[in-house]
C-alpha cells in the first residue's frame, strides 16, 4: 500500500474527476445488470429452454441462473468498494496506532484493524515480527492475526447476498469477538517464553528507507489498486462459487424437504464441533461452501454447523499454521488453534440458537 | 549494474514481482542483479510489515504488493 513517490506521475486534476466519473458509470452499469438478472433467468428457464414451472429440473435451473450472476456481480461489486475503503488502512498505519496502546483496548482495536487492514497470511511472519518489536503485547498481536482470516471478506459477501445482512452482520461481530477473546486468553498465558527467540534478536533497523509512508494514495490511485484486487480475488474465486452454485441447485431441486433435518440439524448437537473438525485440515474456499450452505439449510440443516465449518476453514487453515510455526513453539500454536476452535464451536452454537 | 533485492519468503507475489523487475529492465535495457532474501531476520532489517519487499540500492522502495510496470520502469531509470 505504500505508493511511490511518484511526483512526475502524479494524476492531475484532470485525469481525478475522470477517475470518479468511471466509476459513477461503472456503478450505473452494475445497478442496471443488477436488476435484469431475475427476469432474464426466468425468461431463458420457462421461455427459451422451456421447462416447466415448479418442476425439478426447472427449479435447479433457475436457481442456478439467477444465483450465479447475483453472486458474481455482488462480489465484484462490493469487493470493489471494500477494497477501496481498505486503501484507507496499511499495516504500517495499524502498527503506528496499536503502539503504545494496553491491552484490553488493544485488542478490540487490533480486532477491528484485523478486519479492516488489507494483509495475506504470506505476511503473517513479517507483520508479527514487526508489531512484537514495535512493543505491541503479544495477546493484542494475537487478536489482528485472529480477526484477519476469521472475518473474510468474500465469506462477508456470500453470507449477504445468500442469507441476508443479518446473517452477515452477526458473522462479523461474532468474528472480532472471538479475536479478542482469544487475544485476551492468549496474553494472560505469559506467551512470551512460546515465542521463538529470534523474533527478539533482530536487530532495530537502521536501513529503513520506505519514502514518505504517510503520502496517501490519491482516488484514482485507489480506485485502481481496488479494481486490482477485484480481479484478482473473483478471478481467484469464481470457479469456486461456479461449482458451490451448481451443487446448491442440484440440492434445491432434488432433495427433498426436510431430508436433512435429523443429520445436520439443530437437534444433532455434534454438528457444530464436526463442522470444525472437518473444516481445519481443508484449505477451501467460502466462496463455494455458501452456495451449498444455503440449498442445505433450505432442506432443513442448521446454519450454526455450517458457518462453524466456513470458519474453521478460513480461520484455522493448515497453511497459516505452518506459516506461524516459524515464529512460535508448538505449544503457544497449540493454544491458539485451541482457543479460536473454542471460539467457532460456540459462534456455531449460537447461530443455531439465534437464528431459528 | 544495479543492485535489487525481493524480500520474501518466496511465495507467489514475490516471484511475480521479481519476474516483472527482469521483465522490465530488459525492455528498457538497464542492467540489474537481483537477489532473493527470504531469511526473515534479513527480511525484517528493512522493517517490512508485508512481503514483498523490493530494495533497490540499498533503499526500500515498496512492500506488500507487485509494482506496475510504468512504477518499475521509473525506478530502473536513474540508471539508465
Amino acid at each position: 500500500m505504500n505508493p511511490l513517490p511518484t511526483s512526475s506521475l502524479r494524476p492531475t486534476h484532470r485525469t481525478e474527476t475522470r477517475a470518479f466519473a468511471l466509476v459513477a458509470l461503472l456503478a450505473i452499469a452494475w445497478v442496471a445488470a443488477y436488476s435484469a438478472i431475475l427476469p432474464l433467468a426466468e425468461w431463458l428457464t420457462y421461455d427459451v429452454l422451456r421447462l416447466a414451472h415448479g418442476s425439478r429440473l426447472g427449479e435447479s435451473v433457475a436457481f442456478f441462473l439467477y444465483d450465479l450472476p447475483k453472486i458474481l456481480l455482488l462480489l465484484s461489486g462490493m469487493i470493489f468498494v471494500i477494497a477501496v475503503i481498505q486503501s484507507f488502512f496499511s499495516p504500517e498505519r495499524t502498527r503506528a496506532v496499536l503502539s503504545g496502546k494496553r491491552e484490553g483496548v488493544g485488542n478490540v482495536l487490533a480486532a477491528a484493524l484485523g478486519v479492516l487492514t488489507p494483509f495475506c497470511s504470506c505476511s503473517a511472519v513479517p507483520l508479527f515480527i514487526g508489531f512484537v518489536r514495535a512493543g505491541i503485547p503479544l495477546g493484542v498481536t494475537f487478536s489482528f492475526l485472529t480477526a484477519a482470516p476469521l472475518v473474510n471478506e468474500v465469506a462477508l459477501v456470500m453470507l449477504f447476498g445468500t442469507f441476508g445482512w443479518q446473517v452477515a452482520a452477526l458473522y462479523a461481530f461474532t468474528g472480532v469477538t472471538i479475536a479478542v477473546i482469544s487475544g485476551i486468553v492468549i496474553g494472560k498465558t505469559r506467551p512470551e517464553r512460546f515465542v521463538e527467540p529470534f523474533v527478539f534478536q533482530i536487530g532495530a533497523s537502521g536501513t529503513k528507507t520506505i519514502q514518505s509512508p504517510d503520502a496517501q494514495p490519491t482516488w484514482s490511485e485507489r480506485f485502481a489498486t481496488a479494481w486490482q484486487t477485484t480481479r484478482e480475488i473473483v478471478g481467484k474465486v469464481w470457479p469456486f462459487i461456479v461449482v458451490g452454485i451448481g451443487i446448491g441447485a442440484g440440492i434445491h431441486g432434488f432433495v427433498p424437504q426436510d431430508a436433512l433435518a435429523g443429520i445436520l440439524g439443530r437437534e444433532a448437537w455434534w454438528s457444530v464441533p464436526a463442522g470444525v473438525l472437518l473444516g481445519v485440515p481443508l484449505y477451501s474456499n467460502a466462496a463455494g461452501i455458501v452456495p451449498v450452505a444455503q440449498a442445505l439449510v433450505s432442506k432443513g440443516a442448521a446454519l450454526g454447523a455450517v458457518l462453524a465449518f466456513m470458519m474453521a476453514v478460513v480461520g484455522l487453515s493448515l497453511p497459516e499454521m505452518i506459516i506461524l510455526r516459524r515464529v512460535l513453539k508448538p505449544r503457544l500454536l497449540a493454544t491458539f488453534v485451541a482457543v479460536v476452535a473454542a471460539g467457532i464451536i460456540f459462534t456455531g452454537y449460537l447461530f443455531n440458537w439465534v437464528l431459528r | 549494474m544495479l543492485n535489487v533485492k525481493v524480500l520474501g519468503s518466496g511465495c507467489a507475489n514475490c516471484k511475480r514481482l521479481e519476474q516483472a523487475m527482469q521483465r522490465v529492465a530488459n525492455a528498457i535495457g538497464v542492467a540489474i542483479e537481483v537477489e532473493k532474501v527470504t531469511d526473515y531476520a534479513e527480511i525484517m532489517k528493512w522493517d517490512v510489515l508485508q512481503t514483498p519487499g523490493l530494495v533497490v540500492n540499498g533503499k526500500l522502495v515498496a512492500a506488500g504488493r507487485i509494482l506496475s510496470d510504468e512504477e518499475i520502469a521509473w525506478l530502473l531509470k536513474p540508471a539508465l
